[in-house]
């Protein structure tokens, strides 16, 4: 068959479809969001009714997919590595419930921090529930491992979990297709109660968990993704996991002088590590992420004191992995072009020209100017890039939806006036549960939300919120006196400064609502309007 | 035959159809490619960058090593220097657009930094905005610069025409056409030198 152009993303998504998938959830975060915009845009995907429409959050996707799962059909659940955050409680308790229909999690870490908070790893996560999880070196590993994880899933009833890294789902490679499979028919599990996680039978299923340890890593051990490949040289060995494997090999022209155990799958083979640590000298562990394997392997006193890696400072201890920095841990010459000239210069990103968010920022400057500094919170989005130059307008950024409940905290502490700042799809995602704490002690807090229409970070995900956010936050609430919709633009700055400063010194919850579309969104409809009239 | 080329701009400068289009030549051909694209965050007008690389020979790494580069194809001329320590110095080209893209405060003096691209020593610079305008499409500046560095990538410039061609199909026969002046421009440009 030909070979197809895929991201990683999207092998992941058309391996998932070809699977018999029959329904992706999901909530856009980088770099996870393309395999469900893939499955969006799919032929195959709207043939089969694949429900592919953007979740609330990661949690209530975890949810849907779970029960999709349990109604018996393929379900997919995707993320970015901290939207598994937001996900844990259902995860870990779907390792509890199992699985009936074929349920994977895609979780894309994000090592370097190219678009997050931090490069949590979430090899861990899998490992804390108990359940396999993969990591796919290439495109074609991508296709092919989630294409078998929904058989995985079925044989053993549990649910799997595949991480990807930024370079992965974001790069691009030739991938060949296996035949499509049809979806499942709606069925149940013979025992009706096994989703029922009463601690009777919570403590049941959990033992049935425990038990099939043994098979999943017997599943490790003969996998197709994890290969011991001899070397003549034991002087050193490469345990290499994921897209490592690809440094590792970039660097020999792919015949490694040294025994290269590549690891694909977990649990870890503890026979095929084994072998290793017997018969090298050295063994250095190269993994994207943390020092997951490096970790295991060395143990917590390290007895062996031959296992090299991110822990003994042969690597990195943060940060992406490239061909030069394993070059570097194998004791080989390092390669460099010329240094960059003096010249040059950082680009950081910014707000786009004509954004929105640029006159809500200019009004809360000058509405926050005689308050002082450090009150504002902030969230989750492109308005996050007003902590930059040269607004300087935001002093935190947490997590989804901490701009209110943090900006809460401070007036507990006796902040005054606090202003949170979250964008119209954060809200949705995690920023109502914040108000209604904020409602339910009539907190003195002032929360704008920008709305600009779209998840706008992300690429312009169609939001939850969309022309509802004023309903929400009356049914949640708040006063109707003290809900505003106002429109960010330079010249209604003087009266949106005005309400700004008028509802600061309001002694409860007021929302503020500055309301245009994103300009990216905008100018791709009026682009799609146009071609409409021209046919 | 192996080719390890660095794509640089700024976000929404459109670096990716220069890789499209090359990949979709290249693949035809019957070579593996790899190319590692930045989204997300830089997306918003910030540096942005793509590895990409071609060859007869099944590719290990989706990031190119230091110092390894065979080229540097840029919409931007600081852009193009950034990249500099992935280029080979020895036989590395540097291709790049001469009109730079302010949107910081803080950007180089464009002598000084027509200056610095002056001392590189394979180097392909052009004023590819001025060309795409004169031709009558300001948006296909990326097709000059591509055409720039056609005559070193090693497959034959009727295969990128043809990959030019496949890529514009669907918004008519005029776009197809002033992209494919745009890409001759540049070859001629870069064959004059």
């Amino acid at each position: 068959m030909a070979k197809t152009l895929f991201l990683g993303d999207e092998a992941v998504a058309q391996a998932a479809l070809d699977a018999g998938l029959s329904g992706v959830y999901a909530y856009p975060g980088t770099p996870s969001t393309e395999i469900t915009e893939f499955i969006q845009n799919s032929k195959q995907g709207k043939a089969g009714q694949v429900h592919s429409i953007w979740a609330g959050n990661e949690k209530t996707a975890m949810e849907s997919a779970i029960g999709m799962s349990y109604a018996g059909k393929r379900a997919m659940v995707c993320m970015k590595h901290v939207g598994l955050n937001v996900a844990a409680d259902p995860f870990m308790n779907s390792a509890i419930t199992g699985a009936n229909g074929g349920l994977v999690v895609v979780v894309a870490d994000d090592p370097s921090m190219h678009s997050s908070q931090d490069e949590q790893d979430s090899r861990y996560y899998a490992k804390f529930a108990l359940i396999p999880s993969f990591e796919p070196s290439n495109q074609q590993e991508a296709y092919d491992i989630t294409y078998a994880a929904f058989d995985y899933s079925e044989k053993y009833n549990t649910p799997v979990l595949i991480r990807l890294t930024t370079r992965l789902s974001h790069s691009r490679s030739g991938v060949e297709r296996k035949a499509e499979r049809p979806q499942n028919e709606l069925h149940l599990l013979e025992n009706k109660k096994q989703f029922i996680l009463l601690p009777a039978i919570a403590r049941v299923n959990y033992r049935n968990l425990l038990g099939k340890q043994d098979a999943f890593e017997n599943e490790s051990l003969n996998s197709p993704y994890n290969k011991y490949i001899d070397g003549a040289d034991k002087k050193m060995g490469v345990i290499a996991s994921g897209i490592a494997y690809n440094y590792l090999m970039e660097n020999f022209d792919g015949k490694c002088p040294y025994p290269v155990l590549k690891i694909s799958q977990y649990p870890l083979p503890k026979k095929l590590i084994e072998k290793m640590i017997d018969e090298c000298e050295t063994v250095l562990v190269a993994e994207e992420g943390y020092p997951f394997i490096e970790e295991q392997v060395r143990g917590l006193l390290n007895r062996t004191g031959k296992i090299i890696g991110r822990l003994s400072g042969e690597l990195p201890r943060d940060g992406e992995l490239n061909p030069n920095l394993v070059a570097k841990a194998l004791g080989m010459p390092d390669t460099y072009g010329a240094p960059i000239p003096e010249l040059v210069v950082p680009r950081p990103p910014a707000l786009c020209v004509g954004c929105p968010h640029i006159d809500s920022y200019n009004a809360i400057n000058a509405a926050m100017e005689k308050y002082g500094a450090g009150k504002v919170f902030a969230d989750i989005g492109c308005y996050t890039l007003g902590a930059l130059p040269p607004y300087n307008a935001i002093y935190t950024t947490v997590d989804m939806g901490a701009s209110i409940t943090m900006a809460k905290g401070a007036a507990d502490a006796g902040m005054r006036p606090v202003l949170a700042v979250i964008g119209d799809s954060t809200f949705t995602h995690s920023g109502m549960t914040s108000l209604l704490d904020c409602i339910y002690e009539n907190t003195p807090v002032t929360v704008m939300i920008l709305d600009n229409s779209t998840t706008g970070m992300t690429g312009g995900q169609d939001s939850h919120a969309l022309g509802v956010l004023g309903e929400i936050c009356k049914g949640l609430g708040v006063k109707e006196e003290h809900i505003h919709r106002i429109t960010p633009l330079k010249q209604h700055h003087e009266e949106n400064v005005a309400l700004i400063q008028k509802e600061l010194e309001y002694e409860g919850v007021s929302v503020i609502i500055p309301t245009r579309e994103c300009i990216q969104t905008l100018s791709r409809r009026m682009k799609k309007q146009q071609a409409a009239k021209k046919n | 035959m192996k080719i390890d080329i660095i794509l640089a701009g700024v976000g929404g400068q459109g670096i990716l159809s220069i890789a499209t289009i090359v990949g979709y030549a290249a693949v035809k051909r019957g070579m593996y490619m790899k190319q590692a694209e930045v989204h997300g965050m830089s997306q918003r007008g910030g540096d942005v960058q793509s590895h990409f690389r071609l060859s007869d020979e099944e590719i290990a790494s989706d990031l190119i090593p230091m110092g390894k580069a065979d080229m540097i194809i840029s919409v931007e001329p600081m852009e193009s220097l950034r990249y500099l320590p992935w280029l080979n110095n020895e036989t590395g080209w540097l291709i790049t657009n001469d009109q730079p893209f302010v949107n910081i405060p803080n950007y180089p003096d464009f002598d000084k930094l027509s200056a610095e691209l002056g001392k590189l020593k394979n180097k392909v610079v052009i004023n590819a905005d001025q060309i795409a305008k004169d031709l009558g499409s300001a948006r296909s500046a990326n097709m000059v610069i591509l055409g720039a560095a056609s005559p070193y990538l090693g497959i034959p410039f009727e295969e990128i025409e043809d990959a030019v061609r496949e890529n514009f199909a669907r918004k008519g026969e005029d776009i197809v056409n002033t992209n494919i002046a745009c890409l001759r421009a540049g070859r001629e440009f870069a064959e004059k030198r």
